[in-house]
């Protein structure tokens, strides 16, 4: 569903361009909205959320495509975590459809979907790595990196059970805006994938943008 | 596919049980739908080192699949292969619903607390799987996607889900040969999305038998392509271990 923001880029609290194969990792404050803007088009923006206070407590892929009935994400669409609880909720939408089945690209998947010589090519899973590594203080290893959002990603879920890699439906300048439920650590890895038509074999950047709640 | 029709070993679980085992490379494991309308919430680690986990989006977009059934294999995080499906009965099995938690029990089927019905009382998924996980020392930051063995959900063009009813009858069964030494974590709850009423409790039977070798030309392993490059990673990790 397209739903275009009443926000203003001029407005925001914070702004940073992620070019592609780096990470970003920041808190958004209950109340606050966080864009993602594909700068370029077509671009993957392999996306985890967590409870900043409680990084156990993380998105849920399963549960939230289950209890909203639909596989693909979209304005409205709540993201649930593995409590239960809503993290953030899409609230504006100009891409129409990202996917949260297709998981992030790995040295390892690389090796078993392109070539077993891929594996040393830079990977999203490389870069969540890297992020807790780097960042000891959030107490985080590998076991807190989780099945992911791709953002501006488009993957068809066919009825008779295929799944499969489309072109995708995100251009220059398209964005998703979410509401943060409560307080969330958010986790981009800007996806370097060098082997898949997803992103034209084109990796590029994008920009996060973050807008304090509107008071009355 | 089997070395011998004889199972070295058989249960039954009880519906809206918790279990787990290690099964070893080489071998099969048959889960058999012993009523009709059962399911098995599973997830798959490596004993040795289980930061590696059953992973369903490499496992999906591997294969191009939204379900599984015969000739897919169950992939690791680490681009191995944990099982192969060599047997399958009934032609669709779920790995995109998750699973159920207290409060969608409670929701769905009502409460019923040890004190009131023992050992009849409501189970749910993610508290089966928590129950597990903690006798091998892991717990909720090495959860992930499970399989729902005997559920089907299908998809229409827009993405909505549905729940197929009566998919599973009395007899069922999906036979899985695992690649590795692979910790199997499972429950027998209802899938998430199986409808309200009465607390659905299906008993599974399991048996274990030893496995005919991997041959060259072995269906899952030539499914594709991937699955081929998925079974040499796999081999290399052997060469080590």
């Amino acid at each position: 569903m397209i739903k275009v923001s009443p926000l203003q880029p001029e407005d925001a609290c914070f702004r940073e361009v992620v070019p592609a194969g780096e990470y970003f990792i920041k808190v958004v404050k209950q109340g606050q909205t966080v864009r993602i803007l594909d700068l370029e088009g077509n671009q993957a923006a392999d996306t985890l959320f967590y409870n900043a206070h409680n990084p156990t407590e993380r998105y849920s892929a399963v549960d939230t495509i289950r209890e909203q009935g639909n596989v693909y994400l979209t304005a409205g669409s709540k993201l649930l975590s593995t409590e239960g609880n809503e993290l953030l909720t899409i609230t504006a939408d100009t891409c129409g459809r990202h996917d949260t089945l297709g998981g992030a690209c790995a040295a390892e998947s690389n090796t078993v979907r392109y070539a077993l010589e891929k594996k040393c090519m830079h990977a999203c899973r490389d870069s969540w790595l890297l992020t807790v590594t780097q960042h000891e203080e959030l107490g985080m290893t590998k076991r807190d990196i989780t099945h992911n959002i791709n953002f501006f990603m488009n993957v068809p879920v066919t009825p008779e059970g295929g799944l499969t890699f489309a072109d995708g439906i995100s251009e220059a300048g398209k964005y998703v805006e979410l509401k943060a439920a409560m307080d969330v650590l958010v986790m981009i890895s800007n996806c370097p994938q060098l082997n898949n038509p997803c992103n034209a074999y084109n990796p590029t950047p994008i920009e996060i943008l973050v807008w304090e709640e509107a008071t009355a | 596919m089997f070395q011998s029709d004889t199972p070295l070993y058989e249960d039954l679980l009880p519906g809206g049980a918790h279990w787990s085992f290690v099964m070893k490379r080489g071998h099969i494991l048959r889960l058999i739908d012993e009523n009709g309308g059962a399911n098995v919430g599973m997830l798959l680690y490596n004993p040795v080192s289980p930061l590696e986990r059953y992973n369903m989006p490499d496992t999906l977009k591997a294969q191009h699949t939204f379900h599984l059934t015969t000739g897919h294999v169950l992939y690791s995080d680490m681009g191995r292969v944990f099982c192969s499906v060599v047997g399958d009965s009934l032609g669709w099995h779920d790995t995109v619903c998750g699973t159920s938690n207290a409060g969608l029990v409670e929701r769905k089927w009502g409460r019923k607390t040890y004190q009131e019905a023992h050992n009849d009382y409501y189970r749910n998924g993610l508290d089966c799987f928590l129950n597990e996980l903690g006798k091998y020392g892991l717990g909720k930051k090495d959860l992930a996607a499970n399989v729902n063995w005997f559920s089907k959900v299908v998809t229409d063009a827009e993405g909505n889900l549905r729940y197929v009813p009566d998919h599973s009858s009395a007899g069922s069964h999906v036979d899985l040969r695992f690649e590795m030494d692979t910790l199997v974590v499972l429950h027998t709850c209802a899938h998430p999305l199986a409808p309200a009423g009465d607390y659905p409790r299906q008993p599974v039977r399991y048996q274990f038998f030893e496995a005919a070798p991997v041959a060259e030309d072995d269906a899952c392993k030539t499914s594709c392509p991937e699955n081929s490059r998925g079974f040499a990673n796999t081999a290399l990790y052997h060469l080590m271990h």
